[in-house]
């Protein structure tokens, strides 16, 4: 399979499809390189999981990375979160560790510490004592639980744990966000809500987001590029150039998501 | 208010039984159902009770058989949850030392109390000996078993963050090994008085254990009887304290959220 790049189409940015105002256009993929994978293959045991992925991405770019389970897309989050180490290839742009946070399908909050405590993990080696108490307190009202900050993480809903999770990824400012299917455990409506979140924080951050899913709604819906990825290769590198605030289940994206779709079952 | 007492009245339910069953105790005693040379009335252990408390013989047995049971406790609770810590903590530490470990658990602690009055005579060291094996088991075990069982998936989530090692166990590993560590608290201290008097009914010179055997050879079974009870109060207020420490760390555990 070779990696097929499909452009967009500008008669579907002018469609009477999308929402008339507010439009916020989407990062141009160029200028600086956030960071890229060149050849890079990962093998457990005997089996690759990864081969010959070259991937570039650009500061602020929103990646979706698509696949069936066990194709490597996780592997590959984990590559770059500089949680494994690739067989063979290079990675560039990911020396930093603290330029990247990782987040995962499971809050992996510490239970025994309140929200505020947890949010302030994200500062370790950034910021201490009243200043990281100042930056948790910031970025918890920025994802809307502001008055939230004194409790146990085990009293808060799945989506609340989520949007800890969330800002203690973003308190320290990274530069790169992977995110590990972090909706994946969330019921729809909340999936929803968390999704407009996410864009928001993203806008607001400016940081590049990779988004690990196996939802294609998800996928179309966020980011504005969409990797799939087949038996550990790049199967489909696809431009979504539809304008923000994107509506969900428009036609548009459902455009985009039956190629995707297309490309995942061979049709 | 309301609520208050009834949480009141709540906690003051466990003494419903113990109390019935005194009261049911001492009617059967006066009603002449027990004869007094089996098991006195508790009213006649009470009248002991006071008279020991008088003479001062009574504290003065407690308070040496409490010093024994914490020392003892300190010693062999220090090494296991070092030992625990160590063995969870390091491979290496653990591969060199638990098959050791664990064949020693298997020994009743108290089938050495010949060997140990051969060792140390029937002085301080043979009763510290014996509370500090018996107490550290249940600590080590314990302790080993909470560190296994912190969530991998914290500590990676701690390594990512870039906790350095020293704050990635107070932060991570140590809350996530506490649940455990307080079962093994909770064990080691009943296992501390169990130890205890059985050593000091077989050899020793004071204390309360000692008290019993004095009371049995002069048939003073009043006496008898209320070191049994007092046992059991003690037993309880040592399990109480754990109780007490265990939902003061554990405030973030549901189990220990009254909401």
């Amino acid at each position: 399979m070779t990696a097929a790049t499909i452009t967009a189409r500008h008669s579907f940015a002018n469609s009477a499809f999308t929402a008339p105002s507010a439009r916020i256009h989407t990062p141009e993929p160029a200028g600086k390189l956030a960071f890229s994978f060149r050849n890079v293959a990962k093998q457990f045991g005997g089996t690759e999981v990864l081969q010959g992925i070259s991937l570039d991405v650009y500061e602020g770019q929103f990646v979706a990375v698509i696949g069936k389970s066990g194709c490597g897309k996780s592997t590959l989050l984990r590559l770059l979160a500089g949680l494994d180490k690739p067989t063979s290839g290079e990675l560039a742009g990911t020396d930093d560790r603290r330029r990247t946070r990782i987040m995962f399908q499971e809050p992996r909050l510490l239970p025994w510490a309140r929200v505020i405590a947890n949010v302030e993990v994200g500062l370790t080696g950034i910021a201490k004592g009243e200043a990281a108490r100042q930056k948790s307190l910031e970025i918890l009202a920025e994802v809307g639980l502001a008055d939230r900050g004194g409790e146990w993480p085990s009293v808060l809903s799945g989506g609340q744990r989520q949007r800890v999770a969330l800002a203690r990824a973003l308190v320290g400012h990274p530069s790169i966000l992977a995110l590990d299917e972090p909706l994946g455990a969330l019921d729809a409506l909340t999936r929803i809500e968390m999704q407009q979140l996410l864009e928001r924080m993203w806008l607001a951050k400016k940081f590049t987001a990779v988004l690990v899913t196996h939802d294609v709604t998800e996928a179309v819906a966020l980011a504005d590029r969409v990797v799939v990825i087949d038996s550990g290769r790049i199967a489909l590198d696809l431009a979504i150039p539809v304008e923000r605030p994107r509506r969900h289940a428009s036609p548009e994206l459902a455009f985009f998501e039956r190629q995707i779709l297309d490309q995942l079952y061979n049709r | 208010m309301s609520s208050a007492l009834r949480s009141i009245g709540r906690s003051s339910l466990g003494w419903l039984l113990p109390a019935l069953l005194l009261a049911g105790w001492e009617g059967a005693s006066r009603a002449g159902l027990i004869p007094a040379n089996v098991l006195p009335a508790p009213s006649a252990v009470g009248e002991a009770f006071w008279k020991l408390l008088w003479s001062g013989e009574l504290i003065e047995n407690i308070r040496i058989s409490t010093l024994r049971a914490l020392s003892g406790f300190v010693i062999g609770g220090a090494i296991g949850f070092a030992l625990g810590l160590a063995n969870g903590l390091s491979a290496l530490s653990r591969e060199l030392t638990d098959t050791t470990l664990q064949m020693i658990r298997n020994i009743p602690h108290l089938a050495l109390i010949p060997l140990v009055i051969l060792w140390f005579g029937i002085d301080e060291e043979a009763k510290l000996f014996l509370v500090a094996l018996g107490v550290f088991f249940p600590i080590y075990v314990n302790t080993l078993l909470g560190i296994q069982g912190v969530d991998p998936q914290l500590v990676e989530m701690g390594r990512i963050y870039g906790m350095p090692r020293k704050e990635l166990f107070l932060r991570v590993i140590l809350p996530g090994a506490l649940p455990s560590i307080f079962v093994g608290l909770r064990y080691a201290l009943g296992i501390m008085w169990l130890t205890l008097i059985v050593a000091e009914t077989i050899s020793a010179s004071s204390g309360l254990g000692y008290m019993a055997m004095q009371a049995r050879e002069f048939l003073l079974i009043d006496v008898v009887v209320l070191s049994i009870l007092i046992y059991a109060l003690l037993g309880k207020l040592a399990d109480s304290l754990a109780r007490f420490l265990e939902r003061l760390s554990l405030q973030w555990h549901p189990a220990f959220q009254t909401v």
